[in-house]
Parts: C-alpha cells; sequence; structure tokens
C-alpha cells in the first residue's frame, strides 16, 4: 500500500485510524525520494531522520519538501548555488517554523535554480532537474524540484517560492496545483531574498483543498517581517464550497491574438483547450468576458521584470561573500577575498543578472531603468485594480505550451508568444494571489490554466480555483514517471 | 584673504535597548561578537524589524533641530563590499528621512549664531574591524546599531563655531536622553566638509571631505590644518581638487583617500523590506511635549531673567539635571544668584570631588533655599553656611539640623558684641598705639580675636565696624 500520491484529507484519516504511522510515512517519501534521485534530481538533501512536533493540526505528522532556499536551522541550505554549498543555517524560517509547530514532517530540501533566478530548472549546483512527465524535458524553475517531487507523489505538498512565476510555472509543466498567495500573507523571514519587493512563500500540492490547507497554516502576521499583512483570522478550507454563480472573469485579448495563424502546434492546441476551458467554466455559473489590455504594457513586463528583480537581486545577495558564511575565497587583500569568492561562487546567469542589476541601479542610470521599470510596474498593477473593480480575477492559459525540451529555451527573452511566457508576473508586480491548475493534456504533457484574483482575497481565490477543478479532470494526478 | 566655509556630517549613537533591525543589545561590550543577531550577520532570508523606540528618540532629535518631519518616513539601501557591511549594504535613509531642512541655535564669542540642518537620518552602523599583520579580526557588536546622521548646510566659517555647533548638539542629544554622545567610545564621528573662497566671493569653493574625524579635538586640528593646506595651494596658484582626505592625529595634517573620480556610486534605492513608515501628527504633538527646554534657551533665560552671567549660566545648563535642579531652588523661593553660585562653588565642587551625579545628591533644592534664607536673614554668616553645606554634603544632614545640633548662630547684638571687643582690647593694651603707629592691619588681628573669642558667630561685619569705630577713639 503506497500513500504518498494520496491528498491530505486521506493520509489524515490513514494516520487517525492507524492505519499507518507517521514513521512509515516518512519511510516512503525518502525512500520514493531515493528512488527517483538519479533520474529526476530533485532534491540537494533527502533527510535521513525524522523530527516530528506533537500537533493535533491537519497536517500533523505528514511529510512534505521544501525548497532549498529556506533556512532550515541545523540542515544545510545551499540555495543550489557553490557559494552556499557549506551553508548550514543558524535559524529557522518563519515557514518552516510554522509548519514544524503543525507537526508537518520535513523530508527532504528540493533542488531550484541558483539563487532562485531563472525558469528551467537547470542551473542548480547539483545538477539540472527533469519532467517527470518526460525526462527529455524541463520541469521549470526556479522552484523546480518541489513540483517534480509533488508531481512524482513522493510527497503531497511542498514549499516553493515565486518571484516572477516560480511555482506557478513549474506548477504548469508538472500537471500539479501551485499557489502564490496575496504579497505579505505568508512571512517572507527566512526566505533567501532574490527581489524583495517581489518575492512570495507559496505551496504546491495536487489539488486546491490540499493548497488551501498547506496555506491556512503557513499564512499570517509575522513580527519577523514588515511587510507581512495583518492575520485575516479566515481558514481557506472552509469557503472553497462557497457558491461561484455570478463571479466575473477576464482574460486577456492582446495575449490570445494572431496565434491562430501561428505554425506552433502546441501554442495553437493550447489556446484551443483553453477556450474550451472557458466555456465549461461558464457552465459553471461563471461569466468569462474578453478584456482589452495596453499591448504596450504588455509588451514592457518582461524588462520591467528583470530591471527591478535584476536590482535587488544585485543588492540582496551582496551578502554572499565567503566572508561570514558560505564557501571563503583566496587572494591578498579583502576585496580579493571576496571577489574570488563570488568568481567561483556563481554561475555566469547568475553573473550577468548580477552585473545587469548593478548597472540598472547606478546613478546615471536609475531614472532611466530602474525608475523607469517602477512607473511601469505602477501602470500595469493600476490598470489590474481597474479591472479588479469589475471583474473577480483574471483567467489565463499558465503558458503558452508544454514544459520545453532541454536546450529549447533559455533564460533570454524570447520574442514567441512574450505575453503568454510572462503575464505571470503580473501577479508578483501587484502582490495579487494566483494559482495555477492543471488542466489538460497536449501531446501527452500537462498544461494549466492560472486563475488570478485582488489583493488580499485569498480565498475566494481558491474557493473559484476549487469549483474549476472539479471540470478539469487532472485533480490528484501524478506523473507518468511516478507510477 | 580666504573665508573658510565648514559643513558638518554628525553621526551619533543612539541610546536604545536594542539595535536598530534588530533583537540583539544594543550595548557597549568589551567581549567581540556578544551582542549579535542572525540579522546583524545578514545571514540569507534575514529581514530588518524597525526600532520604534530609537524612530522615536530620532524625530525628537528632529524636532530638538526645529526640522521638517515628513508624512511618511522612508529607508533607503546605501550598497558597498566590506567586511564591516555584513548585509552588503546598510540601510539608511535618502528620499523622507526623519528631518529636514532645521536649525540649531549657538553662541559664538557672546554672539548668536543659527547653524542650519540640511538633514537628520536614522541609519545603522557598521562592524568594527581590527586589523592586524596579516589578518584582521571583525567584531559584529557595533553592527546594526541606531546611528542618527545630521548633516548641516555648509553654513560656518569658522572652527570656533564648528566646535560650538558639536558642543550644542552633543547637549541636545543628552537633554534628549538620545544618546550617551560619548567620543572616547566611538559614539559621536565627524565627517568634515571644508571649502575656501575669496573674502567677499559669494560663490563657495572647491569642497574637501575629511572622513570620520573622532572627536572634538581632531575636528577643530583637522579644520585648521586642511584651512592651512588649501590656503597654501591657492596663494601659490593652485587649484584644489574635489577629493575625500581623512585626518592623522599623529601628524596633524589630512591625506587624499581618493579623488572625485574613483567617487563610490552607493546606488542608493528603496529598502523593500520596510514599507513606508506613516509619522502620525499626533505623535508628533506626544513627542513635543516631552521635549525639554533646551541649553540656549536656558542660558537665555538665565542672563535675561535672572541676571547670571553667560559663564555662570552655561556652567548650570551643562546637564539638564543640574538646570532642573537650579530651577527648582528658584520654584522654592531662592534668589537666583546666590543659588548659582552656591550650585557652582560648593556644590559642583562636592559633585566632582565624589563624582556624584546631582540625582544622587543628599542636599535637596529646598535644603539649599533653607540655607540661603539663614544668611540672607543674618542667622548666621556665609562663611558659616559654607561650612553648613559642607558639612551637609558630607554627613548627609540637612543645613537646618546641623545648624541646630552645632549651634551655631550669628551674635548680631551691638552691645553684645561690643562687650567682646572691649575684652579684647583689655587683653592688647597696645594695640591702640601700635595702630597709632601705623601698624593698621592689626584690626584684622583684633577682630580675629574677637571671632576666636565668639567660636565664630560674631557677624563678622559687625564686628569689624565696632573695632575700627573703638581703636579710632585713640
Amino acid at each position: 500500500m503506497s500513500y504518498m500520491d494520496k491528498s491530505i484529507d486521506d493520509l489524515r484519516k490513514a494516520l487517525d485510524e492507524r492505519k499507518v504511522t507517521s514513521d512509515a510515512l516518512f519511510e516512503e517519501a525518502t525512500s520514493l525520494a531515493k528512488q527517483y534521485q538519479s533520474l529526476y534530481n530533485s532534491f540537494v538533501t533527502i533527510l535521513d531522520e525524522k523530527n516530528e512536533t506533537e500537533s493535533n493540526s491537519i497536517l500533523s505528522g505528514i511529510p512534505y519538501a521544501l525548497k532549498d532556499n529556506i533556512s532550515t536551522k541545523d540542515i544545510l541550505t545551499t540555495s543550489s548555488s557553490n557559494i552556499l554549498k557549506n551553508y548550514v543555517p543558524v535559524y529557522n524560517a518563519t515557514v518552516y517554523q510554522k509548519l514544524e509547530d503543525a507537526g508537518a514532517v520535513l523530508m527532504g530540501k528540493t533542488v531550484l535554480d541558483e539563487l532562485a533566478m531563472g525558469g528551467t530548472g537547470t542551473t542548480g549546483h547539483t545538477g539540472i532537474v527533469k519532467n517527470p512527465w518526460d525526462e527529455s524535458r524541463q520541469i521549470g524553475g526556479s522552484s523546480a524540484g518541489s513540483a517534480a517531487a509533488v508531481a512524482l507523489g513522493i510527497v503531497p505538498f511542498a514549499i516553493g517560492s515565486d518571484t516572477g512565476d516560480s511555482i506557478r510555472k513549474p506548477a504548469a509543466f508538472g500537471g500539479v496545483v501551485g499557489f502564490k498567495p496575496t504579497y505579505g500573507r505568508v512571512s517572507r523571514y527566512g526566505l533567501f531574498a532574490f527581489a524583495s519587493s517581489l518575492d512570495h512563500v507559496g505551496c504546491f500540492a495536487r489539488n486546491v483543498k490540499d493548497v488551501a490547507y498547506v496555506t491556512d497554516i503557513i499564512k499570517g502576521e509575522d513580527a519577523h517581517d514588515m511587510t507581512s499583512l495583518p492575520d485575516d483570522h479566515k481558514k481557506y478550507t472552509d469557503t472553497l464550497n462557497n457558491d461561484i454563480k455570478g463571479r466575473k472573469l477576464f482574460y486577456i485579448k492582446e495575449a490570445m491574438e494572431d496565434h491562430e495563424n501561428s505554425n506552433d502546434a502546441e501554442l495553437k492546441e493550447t489556446i484551443h483547450q483553453f477556450f474550451q476551458m472557458i466555456e465549461k467554466i461558464k457552465e459553471l455559473g461563471f461569466i468569462v468576458e474578453e478584456v482589452s489590455f495596453p499591448k504596450e504594457l504588455l509588451n514592457a513586463i518582461y524588462p520591467t521584470y528583470m530591471a527591478i528583480s535584476c536590482a535587488e537581486a544585485t543588492s540582496n545577495n551582496a551578502n554572499l561573500t565567503g566572508i561570514h558564511f558560505g564557501v571563503r575565497g583566496e587572494g591578498n587583500s579583502i576585496h580579493d577575498i571576496m571577489m574570488d569568492a563570488r568568481t567561483k561562487g556563481f554561475s555566469e546567469l547568475i553573473k550577468r543578472r548580477f552585473v545587469l542589476g548593478s548597472y540598472i541601479l547606478q546613478k546615471e542610470n536609475q531614472e532611466k531603468l530602474f525608475k523607469n521599470a517602477q512607473r511601469i510596474r505602477h501602470m500595469i498593477v493600476d490598470k489590474m485594480n481597474t479591472l479588479f473593480q469589475e471583474y473577480d480575477g483574471m483567467l489565463m492559459p499558465a503558458s503558452g505550451g508544454i514544459a520545453p525540451h532541454f536546450g529549447e529555451k533559455t533564460d533570454q527573452l524570447s520574442d514567441r508568444y512574450l505575453i503568454l511566457e510572462n503575464h505571470l508576473v503580473i501577479a508578483n508586480f501587484g502582490g495579487f494571489p494566483s494559482i495555477t491548475l492543471p488542466s489538460g493534456f497536449v501531446n501527452n504533457m500537462p498544461i494549466a490554466i492560472n486563475l488570478t484574483g485582488r489583493q488580499f482575497e485569498d480565498d475566494i481565490v481558491l474557493n473559484m480555483a476549487y469549483k474549476m477543478e472539479n471540470i478539469t479532470g487532472c485533480k490528484d494526478q501524478i506523473a507518468k514517471g511516478g507510477n | 584673504m580666504y573665508v573658510p566655509t565648514i559643513g558638518l556630517e554628525v553621526h551619533c549613537e543612539l541610546k536604545t535597548n536594542t539595535k536598530n533591525f534588530s533583537s540583539a543589545a544594543n550595548a557597549y561590550s568589551e567581549i567581540p561578537n556578544s551582542n549579535l543577531a542572525t540579522t546583524d550577520l545578514g545571514l540569507p532570508g534575514i529581514l530588518p524589524v524597525i526600532n520604534e523606540y530609537g524612530v522615536k528618540q530620532s524625530l525628537k532629535m528632529a524636532l530638538a533641530m526645529h526640522c521638517e518631519i515628513p508624512e511618511f518616513m522612508t529607508f533607503e539601501r546605501k550598497n558597498y563590499f566590506y567586511p564591516d557591511l555584513p548585509k552588503g549594504y546598510q540601510i539608511t535613509q535618502f528620499d523622507q528621512p526623519v528631518g529636514v531642512n532645521g536649525y540649531i541655535m549657538i553662541n559664538v564669542n557672546g554672539e548668536d549664531r543659527k547653524v542650519l540642518i540640511h538633514d537628520t537620518h536614522l541609519e545603522e552602523d557598521t562592524a568594527s574591524l581590527d586589523h592586524y599583520g596579516n589578518y584582521s579580526l571583525i567584531d559584529y557588536n557595533r553592527a546594526g546599531v541606531p546611528l542618527l546622521e545630521t548633516v548641516t548646510e555648509p553654513c560656518m566659517h569658522s572652527v570656533e563655531e564648528a566646535i560650538a555647533f558639536l558642543e550644542a548638539l552633543r547637549n541636545i542629544f543628552l537633554y534628549c536622553d538620545a544618546s550617551e554622545a560619548r567620543t572616547d567610545r566611538g559614539q559621536m564621528r565627524c565627517d568634515v566638509n571644508v571649502s575656501l573662497a575669496q573674502e567677499g566671493m559669494q560663490e563657495l569653493g572647491t569642497k574637501v571631505e575629511i572622513k570620520n574625524v573622532n572627536s572634538f579635538n581632531n575636528v577643530k586640528d583637522a579644520i585648521i590644518s586642511e584651512v592651512r593646506r588649501q590656503t597654501e595651494i591657492l596663494e601659490s596658484g593652485g587649484v584644489i581638487a574635489q577629493e575625500t582626505r581623512r585626518y592623522d592625529e599623529n601628524n596633524m595634517c589630512t591625506y587624499s583617500m581618493r579623488s572625485k573620480e574613483d567617487a563610490i556610486d552607493y546606488k542608493y534605492f528603496k529598502e523593500p523590506n520596510i514599507p513606508p513608515i506613516r509619522i502620525k501628527r499626533d505623535w508628533i504633538e506626544e513627542i513635543q511635549k516631552e521635549l525639554p527646554t533646551f541649553p540656549y534657551e536656558r542660558i537665555t533665560k538665565y542672563m535675561e531673567v535672572y541676571g547670571l552671567s553667560r559663564y555662570d549660566a552655561t556652567i548650570l545648563v551643562k546637564e539638564k539635571e543640574m538646570a532642573e535642579y537650579f530651577e527648582k531652588t528658584l520654584d522654592e523661593g531662592a534668589d537666583p544668584k546666590a543659588a548659582s553660585n552656591w550650585i557652582t562653588s560648593v556644590i559642583l565642587g562636592h559633585m566632582n570631588k565624589y563624582e556624584i551625579p546631582i540625582t544622587k545628591l543628599f542636599l535637596t533644592p529646598k535644603m539649599l533655599v533653607e540655607l540661603i534664607e539663614l544668611v540672607t536673614s543674618g542667622k548666621i554668616s556665609s562663611k558659616q553656611a559654607k561650612e553648613v553645606l559642607h558639612t551637609s554634603l558630607e554627613q548627609e544632614k540637612s543645613p537646618l539640623q546641623l545648624v541646630e545640633e552645632l549651634g551655631i548662630k550669628q551674635i548680631e547684638g551691638d552691645a553684645e558684641i561690643t562687650a567682646i571687643v572691649n575684652e579684647v582690647f583689655a587683653e592688647n593694651p597696645n594695640a591702640k598705639a601700635e595702630y597709632q603707629a601705623g601698624r593698621t592691619n592689626i584690626v584684622d588681628f583684633l577682630v580675629g580675636q574677637v571671632m576666636k573669642k565668639t567660636k565664630g558667630q560674631a557677624n563678622p561685619a559687625m564686628t569689624r565696624k565696632i573695632v575700627q569705630e573703638e581703636i579710632q577713639k585713640g
């Protein structure tokens, strides 16, 4: 009997009825992780010993995985970077502490794109993460290992972080649910910062209810994080079944345009299925409408994101000098030692982003690059908020296609279906709650829809997603590699 | 002739229980790395949490300096790589600091001057580095300690003015209880900007910045040596280079650190982890009410209303508690001059001798007033009063009690004193003859004899008068 492919409700029942022990669950999760490790490479660390706090919470005794950029006391935390390959934190991230207090059982730390920068799952210092549906394809990133571990059925849920789309894109490519709550809903304390104004902590699971269970545990105001929101005193699992009749959604016309004539068959099929899904969603009682969004703003999403995220990343990662933690460099002067550590410790991609960020922040460039990027960010968020006055959410394909093959796509700017590949960032710009739901298959690979709601309305987004999940036929699915 | 223009940037560590952005203690410690938290180490994932008390104390200082307070206060990051900066950036304020456009009144050689404050902003201190031969050690105790940096306009034109400003600023810190402001502990440090312009010229000369000068004396010497250096260059037809220099106290001169071309771009940008902080107007009003009366205002009042000298007034306001003590004696009805005299002489002497603060003094303002009244009413002489005061401070007994216990009183009756004077003349039959022979100082001897007989209780002035009258009778 295997359990790790079950939902949280099923696991809770099995544990409460003493059909299984949490020791056995931990054992199953870690052996599955080890079994899949050589092929998919989801983990940086698979724990040998189980640590469980006494608790009555729904998650008590249930194993899960954490992205390796979340601080865990006495457990190696590398951020998948060579400069931190020996770094053992001395304190716990709030999200980890909350899960510990709830009795959830950490079984491993998952691979990410180095320092969470990147969307391919190929840049971690321990190697590339492969897609459990097809190992010749990427799972996406940066929360690559967490997405793969949930897709493979190693754990029922995993924690990730999302700065541009780092939970919601790999969730789409892995055929699982990925949720990024409102900015500040979950404390960032202990999350290794990439771009602080865009960083979110969120989670993966195989159904919306499990995502709601986990979010109910990890959310809340935190005295360690000044940007954390006051408690909303809501239990998201309580309102999943609320009536959604009359809820209004929109999709962006400009993102769908011109693709009928594309010779990209996957793109055409993805869009085709999206429109079919809209019809089914309407049958549930939702109203779905097409709206127009200024094209120049949509085209500016990617450069705006790059400018802001690289700038903040340059500063956020300036603590990585190998002086007081991390791998020490060599040299004859303090600056040489720091430079050596950073030269050896980061991959080319990371260095490129730091150079970009530094350039963008330079006095003579700030006004044109950094400040303008912030203005555009505000314009996009303002436009969204205007639309949210009429609509309860934005419904979009999570991606313009299926997971790419290795080598097919890089971190670089691509003109191809630019908007469809980048619109998820809008939710980071505005701190909007945003969820990716698997919605079907193209060429035997999962595709997904994404639903983004109003700031603070995490409960409504989860409620709407829960209703949609019933008609996708993709609930609780396990990737082929995990069967 | 060249006129120097001086601007100061003064960093002062704030007195708080914890650091600016972490829960580690803000305390002076000889043990390295004993006061630190994960946030101070800049470990991955840490976030700053602002110390509300530090903000309050900064606002107090900003108000004391008559600054405008923004509706929203923001924090910015100043980015540079150095091991004393564990995060790789310092959290400081740039766009909307605690206060802008303020001023401090100072007095230079009896003349009032207004020193303009460009801004005052809250930031965090760095770690301290000790360099040894081929290695260096880092102590993070200081990392994250709240610093208030006050930047003046380039509006001072002499060393005296600069030092008077620093002293006034330090006094404001002390009066607000916002800092201990001890230069010997590095709690107050200065960057000094100096430029020279031809006399009568409106335009300022090229600015040279002298970094991290750590005592008022060094500020003085650094300015003097820098003005001398720049004067020599200008007089020999040279041009001043815009640069950053450091002051070497051993050689008493400044050395170039870096030129304008090498100036660091700190890439300031908004700290995304600290949302803009709304400074509520009622909070400001509340803090405003807590502000003490500052030395400048007190000195003015003491001189104009109480008729004290600037010298005495300055001594009295040096510490807020001293000024408050003085003012309490006035509330109890003391004559300002008498109270000032007693405080600045006997009481201050006693405090200095035993190194006790005025707050720990046994003698209350009321007791001092009672003593003063004994003198004014002629019950004891000022000489007796001085002794009583000494004894009172030493033995911790009230002056009234001492006077009673020791039976100290002043003999004032004409007849009573005359009788004793006659006794003394009887004992010294040659006195009058000697006086007439020109030995006039015999009067002092005779008065002394009277005092001796009365154990000092005879009113000295009266005694002298009677002796003089008697001796002149011949």
